[in-house]
């Protein structure tokens, strides 16, 4: 068994992090992720466009790498904040897509009872203290868990993911400061995709990188590429390792890029069409961590056919449990304002 | 009663209850800008980081914005932090944090989370602070569903207040006048609490139920003590919450006087004053009033520097004792 170990070890020795660090099957429950994750935005995007989910939704399609690559080390008792582009994260960090979906449709099933839906959707159980429909609004309340951590010593890391568009908020400076101050188990996740909406960071941001800003705040400043999970994954590990050792908190810049528009109400005059297919065609975060797997033997095409397989039946199910789903009374609009009413 | 009462300053109040709270409760700690060793703006927090140290009595940077986010992401994570302004004015940078994630959290995720958070708010003029460091709030706050918002007007309630907002699920917000921190009153030793959203009737009377808030209540008091002198019967209705409204009370309170005088700090456009005259005129007690209600509230300026001025634009003992005399005579 350790001789068997070892070899699997040394035939692995010269491979990006994940495949050293993660078992095949660990990693093929990623790539499942990753494909839920993208098939959840689908599912949701055409339940939208059919009028059975109203609001609107920002669709996290073609990050799903730096999703799952920060969450990958992260155990079930850590904890993120989340933006309004918070779906990958929810499923990163473990949620069922069946009550995600049951939230959209508004339903009491849903991680939310209905009252939250895709801006606030939130599974705290495991450990996503919610989606935020304020930019930026994450930041210090992930800064105020990672305290709690330090002072109940409960060896918690905390994860807060952010957008490009987020680091120009005050609360950003703010909550990095004093994580860096009282050096808190803390990790700044800016998963920049190039955009505020239609704002490019040329327009929006002085540094060239966002974590540049770092050094302001005497922290590791780490710069991944978002769309390819190794580089991802390896970060956070070591940001992890470090939050863990109370070495204090780390900004990763998670250099991605959505595909779909900003909100529903994007029409995408801000960008080209070459450039977005060029990332769509070129910089699929899914198709390069396929190709790795299955270049590097962790899969092969019958296995990945499975998953996606597998995937379509998980979406098709949680829609169907949405939709059975009931809805809340209206005489009960008033609850969970306050505490004792619940 | 069998604790001991002792005179206390308001301050003093606060800072007791504070330290009782943390005696009984591993979770709660204070956090603000200067309360370690400065002691706070106002020496409210004083020695207390000689006795609990530097991690429960958390200076913070001066980061309003971010330290209430801070408070709000501890408090749904176990921790039981009281916030504390340096003025009630700087809430205005941690609206956000306040009004968006506190007051909302519990709601948007569906009941699944509380967040125990108390913040604490030195509010008011008289200080010759200006027109940046001596507003009234507090209807901001109150127009928001989610959080509680009280006034205490006295050493007693501060402190049994102070208790019960900590003992709260929810984010409570607490305004403390400025002028009061120096007020002494009885305070028994010890735990206790005093209820959130129940008002006080601190001097029982037939003629008019003038209703206040924080520092108003001891100036009603005066002016209902001159009153007394004249043959004219005043009851002092002390609101104490000002969210969740103990609209029973007020409503009793005008039934019994028929006549209604709302007297608070703040703005007078508006504000509570609007809310609680609107309440009565929404209920039956509407049937009982003998005369158009009156409000006294602060004038519709920014706050002056001059004290002179700055006397003038909020209600004084003689600006109420005229009001109330002409409200009862029907002198209009
Ligand atoms: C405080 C605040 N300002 C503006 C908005 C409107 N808004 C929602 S998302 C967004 C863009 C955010 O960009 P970024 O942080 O880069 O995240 P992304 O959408 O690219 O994931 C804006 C302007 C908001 N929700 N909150
Ligand atoms: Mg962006």
């Amino acid at each position: 068994m350790a001789e068997a170990s070892k070899a699997v070890a040394d035939s692995r020795a010269n491979l990006p992090f994940v495949y050293r660090q993660y078992s095949a099957e660990q990693l093929k429950q990623v790539l499942y992720k990753m494909y839920l994750i993208r098939r959840f935005e689908e599912g949701a995007e055409e339940s939208y466009t059919r009028g059975l989910i109203h609001g609107t939704m920002h669709l996290s399609i073609g990050q799903e790498a730096s999703a799952m690559g920060i969450c990958m080390p992260l155990g079930e008792d850590d904890q993120i904040t989340s933006t309004h582009r918070g779906h990958g994260h929810c499923i990163a960090k473990g949620a069922e897509v069946k009550r995600m979906f049951a939230e959209f449709f508004g339903k009491t099933t849903g991680y939310c009872k209905g009252r939250g839906g895709s801006m606030h959707i939130a599974d705290v159980a495991k450990g996503n203290l919610g989606a935020n429909g304020i930019v930026g609004g994450g930041i210090p309340i992930a800064v105020g868990a990672a305290l709690s951590s330090k002072m109940m010593k409960t060896g918690k890391v905390v994860v807060s993911f952010f957008g490009d568009g987020a680091n120009n908020e005050g609360a950003f400076h703010e909550a990095l400061n004093m994580a860096a101050v009282w050096k808190l188990p803390v990790i700044f996740v800016c998963e920049n995709n190039g955009y505020g909406m239609s704002t490019s960071t040329a327009r929006s941001t002085a540094v060239k990188n966002i974590a540049d800003r770092a050094a302001a705040y005497s922290m590791p400043g780490v710069i991944v590429n978002g769309n390819i999970f190794s580089e991802v994954a390896e970060a956070s590990y070591k940001a992890v390792e470090r939050a863990r050792a109370g070495e204090g908190p780390t900004l990763i810049e998670s250099k991605t890029y959505r595909h779909r528009g900003h909100s529903k109400s994007d029409r995408n005059r801000y960008r080209t069409k070459e450039e977005i297919e060029d990332w769509m065609s070129n910089r699929d975060p899914i198709t390069l961590f396929e190709n790795e797997l299955r270049e590097f033997g962790f899969i092969d095409d019958k296995g990945i056919e499975a998953i996606r397989e597998a995937v379509v039946r998980e979406i098709a199910d949680g829609i169907e449990f949405a939709k059975a789903s009931p809805s809340p009374d209206v005489s009960e609009t008033g609850n969970y304002v306050y505490t004792e009413q619940a | 009663m069998d604790a001991m009462v002792r005179e206390l300053s308001y301050a003093q109040a606060i800072q007791e209850a504070m330290a009782i709270a943390m005696d009984m409760d591993d979770r709660v700690f204070l956090m603000g800008e200067d309360i370690g060793v400065y002691g706070g703006a106002f020496q409210v927090t004083g020695d207390l980081v000689e006795r609990y140290g530097a991690e429960r009595v958390l200076d913070t940077p001066i980061s309003e914005l971010g330290g209430a986010g801070v408070a709000v992401g501890a408090a749904l994570t176990g921790m039981r932090p009281i916030f504390e302004f340096q003025f009630s004015d700087f809430a205005t940078l941690a609206m956000e944090q306040i009004v968006n994630q506190a007051a909302k959290m519990r709601f948007m995720l569906g009941g699944e989370i509380s967040v125990p958070v108390v913040m604490r708010f030195p509010a008011g003029s008289g200080t010759g602070a200006a027109a940046q460091h001596s507003q009234s709030l507090e209807a901001w706050l109150g127009h928001v569903p989610g959080l509680k918002v009280i006034q205490p007007a006295t050493p007693y309630d501060a402190k049994g207040m102070l208790l019960a907002a900590v003992a709260d699920p929810d984010p409570v917000m607490i305004f403390e006048h400025k002028l009061l921190y120096k007020m002494k009153g009885p305070v028994p030793e010890g735990y206790y609490t005093v209820p959130i959203g129940r008002a006080d009737i601190r001097r029982e009377g037939r003629d008019l139920t003038i209703v206040a808030t924080s520092i108003m209540v001891q100036k009603a008091l005066d002016a209902a003590a001159t009153l007394e002198a004249e043959g004219i019967d005043v009851e002092v209705v002390d609101l104490r919450t000002i969210r969740p409204m103990d609209k029973q009370t007020v409503i009793d309170s005008v039934k019994k006087t028929s006549r209604l005088m709302c007297v608070y700090e703040a703005v007078k456009t508006l504000g509570i004053g609007a809310e609680v005259s609107a309440m009565i005129a929404e209920s039956d007690a509407f049937d009982y009033l003998d005369a158009p209600i009156v409000r006294l509230g602060g004038a519709e300026t920014p706050i002056p520097y001059n004290p002179e001025l700055e006397k003038a634009t909020v209600p004084q003992v003689p600006d109420i004792t005229t009001a109330a005399r002409d409200l009862v005579k029907g002198v209009r």
